[in-house]
């Protein structure tokens, strides 16, 4: 888009991407360079879309289910519980309170490890190995959770609309206080590893820096939102499954640690400090668990037949490990839904890339890249492309276009 | 005495190979150790050979807007200046090959003449990522020297200070080991002094933290991101020559010890468990500057890297230099 302007007025320009070991998946960014320092930052996402929703609505919303485990190879969970709450609200479906509770569990075991493999790739983007094969090892206790419970490492394949498809035994109990006593005893340690240590402190303090102000316009959400100090968490404003009976509460840098300032350290501190909320919340769970019913109809063909008859829209709302994420259906009384659209949490965070590179240096970008935790496939829910080559939509061609649309609808 | 050009030449052989197999061997030492240090298993410790192997199997890739000549004269260069380093240092309690013909300062000098053929390299690979990792190169090249400068100064000056003739050259610190010529206060500036070393060799060598120019996860390999096949495997046999070269330096200014000597040993057995006792030496001098310390960092920026020379270690340094000079004062009195 600018790359021509931005050959102007910078001295030289380096690309990063669509395929650096800066990224963990694919998007191409264009820095501006002045000596080490970067002056303006273009990127493009999109280099990753899979169609995924085009291939949804071609399947009834008990398919669609299983696709969305696939959206994400780490926020599985996330996709379907949030595809299942649209659906569940369009059809009226009540999802047994039981069910509510063991969605809660995996989502936070979901949580954890995302948070994990997140605090691993950010010591492997500082340079710091050790600690990223530290990270990665503690990681596999809540993998190993995860497959107990649901059968699958990942695409757990678990969710199902009005409930879940497993129930967690009473002998599955003792193996989850077992996890979450490991993370408990691990948390000060993990602290101590990731903040304590001086070279992380020193590249990760003060840079990356994004203003309370600049995140609330630009729309951050999540982890990234809260370090620069919004007080914002789906699962504390709009509860969901059983949230609304356990607490929560948004999690914020703590003023001991300086306050929320905005910065990488503050990203790495709010996502160490809700592994443990998250524990918390799985004790909760744990205790309060009714018994009951997993599933609001275990028959198939009759829970198939209810979404058929439903007619209308809805948005299901989750809080992912990266922010929030919203799934988007409409059905029309046919067996695929008339329209699906995801907007996952990343998707709002790309945006806040651009005040958070400029003025800092080249050695800082792929930590600050990765402080938002981006999840590219997820995100990459549309490619233009015009005469066989990728092509950008502007403000003025979008206006256009849903201009366009609204007259045809009008017509 | 000069020796005569046919030792000159079978000796350079030898040592050339010495330093190859040597420096290979320690970097499969390092990637094992790192690896068992990071809670992983690791490559054997024969795979710098396998990868030395397959790289000259394969081909070289030029890229398009670099320039040629320069770009696969670099390699070549930074290995054959690497293997003259090692003619000038004391290997295994030998005296060097070239011993008459230089002496410490030189030895500095050569010391940048690899990381110097890497900047061209860089320049030369027409890329922006081996662009930014030269100029880096050479930023760190600028940092790390002084300190260095330092401590071969503090140590040279000693010997002078002694009333020990040639101090700056290799033959007579390795005559005389350094710790005995001190007193308490000495032996606390040689041991800052030692310190100081053992983080410049890191930032010579490229290494975490101070790897800024090769920095995988920004640079992408830097300096190297252009290079294949033969000139990269040429690149890392200089990065093993390397190793060997820095801390047979450090070994020669700070441990010239000979356990054959010691033992009571002369003769073939001696000089076979003298080569023995080096190489034990320089791996540990290895492990520690270059395993240890880049297992538990982060890596630094660039202006990090700058201020951690420049300020940090160049004061540490002053100051056991100045520990030194105090403790030959109060000796003198």
């Amino acid at each position: 888009m600018s790359a021509e302007k931005t050959k102007k007025t910078v001295p030289y320009t380096v690309p990063i991407g669509p395929v650096h070991p800066a990224l963990k998946e694919p998007v191409m960014f264009t820095f501006g360079m002045e000596g080490e320092i970067v002056r303006t930052v273009d990127f493009a996402p999109g280099q990753t879309h899979r169609g995924i929703e085009w291939m949804g609505m071609r399947r009834n919303p008990v398919q669609i289910v299983h696709l969305t485990d696939r959206v994400c190879g780490i926020c599985g969970i996330v996709h379907s519980i949030s595809f299942a709450r649209a659906v569940e609200q369009i059809v009226g479906i009540e999802v047994p309170e039981r069910a509510d509770y063991i969605r809660t569990i995996l989502h936070e075991l979901e949580r954890i490890q995302s948070h994990l493999l997140w605090a691993g790739v950010a010591a492997h983007e500082l340079g710091f190995d050790s600690l990223f094969y530290l990270a990665w090892r503690v990681r596999e206790e809540s993998m190993d959770l995860i497959e107990n419970l649901t059968g699958n490492r990942v695409n757990y394949g678990i969710i199902q609309v009005g409930g879940v498809r497993r129930d967690i035994s009473d002998e599955q109990r003792p193996l989850i206080e077992k996890g979450l006593a490991y993370y408990e005893g691990l948390l000060d340690q993990m602290a101590t590893l990731f903040l304590e240590d001086s070279t992380i402190r020193m590249r990760c303090r003060d840079h990356g820096f994004l203003s309370e102000d600049d995140a609330r316009k630009l729309c951050t959400v999540g982890p990234s939102a809260r370090a620069s100090g919004l007080n914002m968490d789906v699962r504390q404003d709009y509860p969901y499954c059983a949230y609304g009976d356990l607490d929560v509460k948004a999690i914020l840098p703590p003023a001991e640690t300086g306050g929320p300032r905005g910065d990488v350290y503050d990203r790495i501190i709010v996502r160490l400090l809700e592994i443990g909320q998250s524990v918390g919340i799985i004790r909760q769970c744990l205790d309060a668990m009714p018994a009951g019913e997993i599933l609001w109809e275990p028959k198939m063909a009759k829970l198939l037949a209810a979404c058929k008859k439903a007619d209308g829209e809805a948005i299901g709302r989750v809080e992912a490990p990266r922010g929030e994420c919203m799934h988007y259906v409409r059905m029309a009384g046919k067996e695929a839904p008339e329209s699906w659209k995801i907007k996952a949490s990343t998707y709002s965070n790309l945006m806040s890339w651009i005040p958070m590179l400029q003025g800092e240096q080249l050695a800082d970008i792929p930590i600050i890249v990765a402080s938002i935790d981006p999840c590219l496939s997820c995100t990459d829910r549309v490619t233009v492309v015009r005469d066989g080559k990728p092509d950008i939509l502007t403000k003025e061609d979008l206006t256009r276009l849903s201009r366009e649309k609204t007259r045809r609808l009008m017509q | 005495m000069t020796p005569d050009i046919p030792f000159i030449i079978i000796g350079a052989v030898l040592v050339a190979l010495f330093g190859i197999v040597i420096g290979l061997f320690l970097m499969g030492f390092d990637r094992i150790v790192a690896a068992r240090m990071q809670a992983r298993i690791g490559p054997p410790i024969t795979q710098p050979f396998t990868d030395i192997r397959k790289l000259f199997a394969k081909e070289n890739v030029v890229p398009e807007n670099a320039i040629p000549w320069m770009f696969n004269l670099a390699p070549v260069l930074a290995l054959a200046s690497a293997i003259v380093i090692l003619l000038y240092l004391p290997i295994g309690g030998f005296t060097p090959i070239l011993s008459e013909g230089g002496d410490l300062i030189l030895v500095m000098y050569l010391l940048t003449v690899p990381a110097l053929a890497l900047v061209a390299g860089g320049f030369a690979s027409g890329s922006p990522y081996a662009t930014v990792g030269a100029q880096r190169e050479m930023v760190t090249m600028i940092a790390y020297e002084f300190p260095l400068a330092i401590v071969i100064i503090a140590i040279a000056w000693k010997l002078a200070a002694a009333g020990i003739a040639l101090p700056f050259t290799l033959a007579s610190i390795q005559a005389n080991p350094i710790w005995g010529l001190v007193g308490p206060l000495g032996t606390i500036g040689l041991l800052i002094l030692l310190v100081v070393l053992l983080i410049v060799t890191p930032a010579e060598l490229s290494r975490i933290p101070f790897d800024t120019p090769e920095a995988e996860t920004e640079l992408a390999g830097g300096i190297l991101v252009e290079y294949s096949g033969k000139n990269l495997a040429l690149f890392s046999l200089t990065q093993g020559v390397k190793t060997v070269a820095m801390a047979s330096l450090v070994v020669a200014l700070f441990f010239p010890y000979s356990l054959a000597a010691f033992i009571g040993l002369a003769g073939i057995s001696g000089a076979v468990i003298d080569i023995l006792f080096f190489i034990a030496l320089i791996t540990l001098v290895a492990f520690v500057s270059v395993s240890v310390v880049r297992v538990s960092m982060a890596r630094f920026r660039i202006n990090q890297v700058v201020s951690v020379y420049w300020v940090y270690l160049a004061i540490a340094g002053l100051t056991g230099l100045l520990l030194v000079m105090a403790d030959q004062i109060i000796g003198v009195i």
